[in-house]
């Protein structure tokens, strides 16, 4: 399973005093509309773990970026069928040209569909050698 | 957030991304290809997650959203137009993701819209190439396609002069913003085998009217869809 620390989403988790705990979360997009969905889920886990009094914020800065994923992070997205993101330039362009392995067969040899796919942070490409379409999490 | 707000700026940049979120999503349904239909509905999504941050900078996202009458609306007239055909939406989004693109990357030392406008930013260059890669395909296509994608520019381009007319609370150099943008365009729209609109950006038709809140005829159809079900129900959720 992805975890939200996997993705680099949860920015910090502090205690203070008992049960109660403050939680920091960050969007990948801005209209990301699972961050909703995520917030609750922390505080459900929280309560289920005897924490009475939560409270998630959303933070924008520093802005996410796709580098915030761990190594852990990208095997299990290619694990479940999705390229993981190519690590950022440190400045310029988006290198649109470098090969993006095929998270089903392994192959390099994978095209663009279309820039958005499923959802806001992926890319919807093709494989030329397995013929299979997948998703790709865009570089952001 | 310790630094103060102004809730005129914010409104502005949140109105255009509002109002442009809107007209992208009425593509739902009606657009050339599934990918397509996705990607439209992608950016409105963003363009939507960054109206909620800055109208919320402002007051509440919902009062401000769907409960502003025409005139309070802040948003350039550029991003209300209608959508036309797809090829009259690409050159909207040319004209706009590129400025967009410019103005948040200006603004990414700004205390108040710094933080949003770092994070925005890397989701508009997105915005952009899409808009840019649809420019090269359809001018540089058949002579339908040509004809289509130089109408779109030629239509929009009046409203591009608004762009540029200075917003209180928004410490920027326009001028430089406008060159750059101007540049960018211009390079795009030769590589793609069009002709840069010869007609004027500026000038008494224009007066910068939406950022005061004067819009153009089509606006108040588009807020009577956008807000009929909030004003129907008032506070219905689900």
């Amino acid at each position: 399973m992805v975890t939200l620390g996997d993705l680099g989403i949860l920015r910090d988790l502090r205690m203070f005093g008992p049960g109660e705990v403050r939680v920091e979360i960050t969007p990948t997009y801005t209209g990301c509309p699972a961050v909703e969905a995520m917030s609750s889920d922390i505080e459900d886990v929280l309560h289920a773990e005897g924490l009475p009094d939560v409270t998630v914020r959303t933070v924008l800065a520093p802005a996410w970026s796709t580098d915030d994923i761990t190594a852990e992070g990208r095997r299990k997205l290619a694990e479940s069928g999705i390229a993981p993101p190519r690590p950022q330039p440190a400045d310029g362009p988006i290198p649109l040209t470098l090969a993006v392995r095929c998270p089903h067969c392994g192959s390099l040899e994978t095209e663009l569909l279309s820039r958005f796919s499923s959802t806001a942070c992926k890319a919807l490409r093709r494989c030329v050698s397995c013929r299979e379409p997948f998703d790709h999490f865009k570089e952001l | 957030m310790s630094a103060t707000v102004d809730t005129g700026a914010a409104l502005a940049l949140g109105d255009d991304a509002l109002v442009l979120s809107h007209r992208l999503a009425e593509w739902a349904g009606h657009a050339p290809v599934l990918e397509e239909e996705v990607a439209l509905a992608n950016i409105a999504l963003d363009l939507l997650g960054q109206a909620r941050i800055l109208l919320s900078m402002a007051g509440d996202e919902d009062e401000l959203a769907y409960l502003r009458e025409e005139r309070a609306f802040r948003n350039l007239q550029l991003v209300e137009q209608p959508n036309g055909d797809f090829a009259h939406t690409i050159a909207r989004q040319l004209l706009f993701s590129t400025y967009q693109r410019f103005l948040y990357e200006a603004l990414a030392g700004d205390p108040v819209f710094g933080p949003l406008a770092v994070k925005a930013v890397k989701e508009v260059a997105y915005h952009q190439d899409h808009a840019e890669q649809w420019t090269l395909r359809l001018g540089d296509g058949t002579e339908e396609s040509q004809g289509r994608m130089q109408r779109g520019l030629d239509a929009l381009w009046r409203f591009t002069g608004e762009m540029f007319r200075p917003v209180e609370g928004l410490a920027l150099n326009w001028q430089k913003l406008e060159e750059r943008w101007l540049a960018s365009v211009t390079a795009v729209i030769e590589r793609a085998t069009l002709r840069v609109p010869g007609g004027p950006r500026t000038g008494a038709w224009a007066a910068g009217a939406g950022r005061e809140g004067l819009h153009t005829e089509s606006f108040g159809r588009m807020l009577a869809e956008m807000q009929h079900l909030h004003r129907s129900h008032p506070g219905a959720s689900w």
